[in-house]
């Protein structure tokens, strides 16, 4: 399905931690990163697309636009999602994810703000982080067009003219026809991709050193 | 759920992409219009009757075949934002480390070529391809001048990179923490330990039969051997590559293994293939490349010097002069962490219609890679098949095993696996070594990097490469190299679900 890129406002991300930032020993294991629409109107979120560096878990806080007067409260959308199923070693630490709208906890149709809150419980890595934060809502559906009556309402059908002798029932033929058309037009579209396998350029193989680029 | 249905639509579009390009698909092709022949193929309904004709007459489970091969080798496709070079490593220090690893060999090849003004590719003169041509069969009796030839790299110097190997992200403080690493390998994978092993491994437990085992002359063959036998020619009669592979985890019988392997494998020797391999016949004939002499000399010093493989020399060198030459192993570098040599025809320095790979395969051997091909030597014989088999072997295990990568088969995650493993059940041993300066990986890497070519007895060998088939997985080189360590067999104690206390023990290999 389509989709469009949100333009979005990533703020810095805010260590929560406590104590004394400079004078105790620890590493923050929690990072709070809030993400902005300044110029979009509240949207249906569809997709959440990011890059992973080093981060365990991750919770998703939404605050949605309501309608009445009430100020908009944070609720949690997504709890606790693993990135990493060991956070001492390196599995899924640097790997691409989606989080998709089905996968949320509650509807995500009027979005205002994001908080995503971070979380890395192992004191193994120095930092931990996502990059390439891209959010996504749903692309413009095609338009709809309004059929003939005629097509949407068919008429119920009329007993068919009988049937000369020996011809095949039209409703079979007509069928098989369309498989035939399907199985050409696939033949038609495909194409391979095989390699030639010649390693020269026109029977001359005379090289340079070996670049390092 | 929707995720996993347009995941599974792009995995079958991937293998249908390129099962299109392949010898089958042509066969296939071929049978289906020879098959509009046929009294039972009806036009009404072609598509179904085809498909009950393919299964029928054994055409489908070739292409079941194929595509079990191909869900083998390949990685499931990525995520979409994810670029290629993620495919091929996701950890970006390791990326950095196999492009510094490669710069110093590309140097070292250049600074070899400008030293003995030797060029790195050079067309035969046709005099000198005729006698090639005929000494092709007998190209051990050659005795070239190779003294001022060194090998581009031997394995320690690869375990120095991977000593030295460090995530930026990483506390790599000296203050020792419950995580420290006390072997070499200071990156923190992810390995399995003996509980996972112990799953993965199943098939390898005390209570299941092994050959190598449980065939040996005390132990009667009516008890496992023959059985195990006979499943194995209903294998090769169903010619089930899932089948085989699930067979050989418990060994594989000496007469079925050269056609169990191949069954796995995937391959059947067409005339296609046999033109394929004359055809890197010829380009041998015709170009001489610098990496031929690394070849010649990596074969003289190590395959040549052994007892069981010297009767093979002049085999090795008619596949790995071949292997040289093979673009279609240009494929692997889309899943391996390393990238093919470039370079540009004289001349046309930066014009990118003149850069060409080199070697053309984009593999340079180091010292021992002729080992690879030295053990399969026994089981083939017809050189086009023993090179088909060879390439398939690199393509899908070997080349994991001199490139910086952080999969699970990854050298790198070898090391760690047999560093873990030692440490957590022989820690005595371990501290010892650690000790008196001798870190057990440093005894350990070159048999672990040659999969155990030229240091254990072939027989045995070959049963360890038949788990290496089985489990898809070089993992079992980890466990293997535990056993070795302390040259006698390990029992690890383990209860194993459903009995209260009963051992687990790997296969014993007797040491060289």
């Amino acid at each position: 399905m389509s989709r469009v890129s949100v333009p979005c406002h990533v703020k810095g991300t805010v260590a929560l931690q406590v104590g004394d930032v400079r004078t105790s020993q620890g590493r923050p294991g929690v990072l709070v990163i809030d993400v902005t629409f300044p110029s979009v109107a509240p949207f249906e979120l569809q997709e959440i697309t990011f890059k992973n560096y080093y981060t365990a878990f991750l919770t998703i806080r939404v605050r949605q636009h309501t309608s009445t007067h009430t100020p908009a409260k944070w609720v949690t959308c997504l709890r606790d999602y693993c990135l990493m199923p060991d956070p001492h070693s390196e599995e899924g630490a640097q790997e691409y994810v989606s989080l998709f709208k089905q996968q949320m906890l509650c509807d995500m149709a009027r979005v205002l703000e994001l908080r995503l809150i971070l979380r890395q419980p192992s004191p193994l890595w120095l930092s931990f982080t996502v990059e390439e934060l891209q959010i996504y809502q749903q692309g413009p559906k095609s338009p709809s067009m309004t059929f003939p009556k005629w097509l949407s309402h068919p008429v119920p059908c009329e007993q068919p003219a009988p049937l000369l002798e020996g011809l095949p029932e039209p409703s079979r033929v007509s069928s098989e026809v369309q498989q035939m058309w399907a199985l050409t037009e696939m033949i038609r579209a495909s194409h391979t991709s095989t390699r030639i396998g010649r390693f020269d350029v026109d029977g001359c193989y005379d090289l340079n050193l070996l670049s390092y680029t | 759920m929707l995720q996993e249905e347009s995941d599974l639509s792009l995995i079958i579009a991937q293998i249908v992409q390129k099962l299109k390009g392949s010898n089958l698909y042509a066969q296939l092709e071929r049978q289906a219009w020879a098959s509009l022949q046929r009294p039972e193929i009806k036009l009404e309904s072609l598509k179904e009757d085809i498909k009950e004709f393919f299964k029928i007459s054994g055409w489908e489970k070739k292409l079941q075949n194929a595509v079990y091969s191909e869900l083998s080798v390949f990685p499931l496709p990525s995520h979409p934002a994810a670029p290629p070079e993620h495919l091929k490593e996701p950890l970006v220090y390791m990326r950095k480390a196999q492009g510094s690893w490669e710069k110093r060999i590309l140097k070292s090849l250049n600074s070899m070529c400008t030293e003995l003004s030797i060029p790195l590719a050079r067309k035969r003169p046709v005099g000198e391809q005729k006698e090639l041509l005929n000494k092709w069969n007998e190209m051990g009796t050659d005795e070239p001048d190779l003294s001022l030839f060194r090998p581009v790299y031997a394995p320690k110097d690869f375990l120095e990179v991977l000593i030295n190997l460090r995530n930026p992200n990483y506390e790599n403080g000296d203050s020792l923490s419950f995580r420290t690493h006390l072997g070499l390998i200071q990156v923190p994978l992810k390995v399995k330990d003996i509980p996972e092993l112990k799953e993965f491994f199943v098939e390898l437990g005390l209570t299941t039969g092994q050959l190598g085992i449980d065939d040996s002359t005390q132990v009667p063959p009516e008890l496992f051997e023959n059985e195990h036998v006979r499943i194995g020619q209903k294998v090769l009669a169903e010619q089930d590559s899932a089948a085989a592979q699930q067979y050989v985890r418990q060994g594989s019988p000496t007469a079925l293994r050269a056609e169990l392997w191949a069954l796995i494998l995937n391959i059947s020797s067409q005339p296609e293939d046999i033109l394929y391999y004359e055809q890197l016949k010829t380009n041998v004939i015709q170009h001489d490349l610098l990496v031929d002499s690394l070849i010649y000399k990596d074969v003289k010093l190590t395959a040549s010097n052994d007892d069981y493989y010297f009767v093979f020399e002049d085999y090795l060198y008619q596949v790995l002069l071949c292997f040289s030459r093979d673009t279609s192993v240009l494929g692997h570098f889309a899943y391996s962490s390393a990238s093919p040599p470039k370079s540009y025809i004289r001349g046309k320095l930066g014009l990118e219609e003149y850069a060409v790979f080199y070697p053309p395969n984009g593999v340079i051997p180091f010292h021992g890679f002729s080992m690879y091909v030295a053990p399969l030597c026994f089981l083939y014989h017809e050189p086009s098949k023993l090179y088909q088999i060879f390439r398939e072997m690199y393509v899908r295990f070997f080349f994991r095993l001199h490139s910086i990568s952080s999969h699970p088969s990854g050298i790198v995650s070898l090391c760690l696996l047999f560093e873990t493993l030692l440490q957590t059940y022989l820690p005595q041993l371990f501290y010892h070594l650690r000790e008196i300066g001798a870190q057990p990986l440093r005894i350990s890497f070159k048999w672990m990097v040659r999969a155990f070519s030229g240091y254990l007895a072939t027989d045995q060998l070959l049963l360890l490469w038949d788990r290496i088939l089985g489990y898809n997985s070089l993992e079992i080189l980890a466990v293997s190299t535990g056993n070795e360590s302390t040259s006698s067999q390990i029992t690890w104690v383990y209860p194993s679900p459903g009995t209260s206390d009963s051992e687990f023990t790997l296969p014993q290999f007797s040491y060289l």
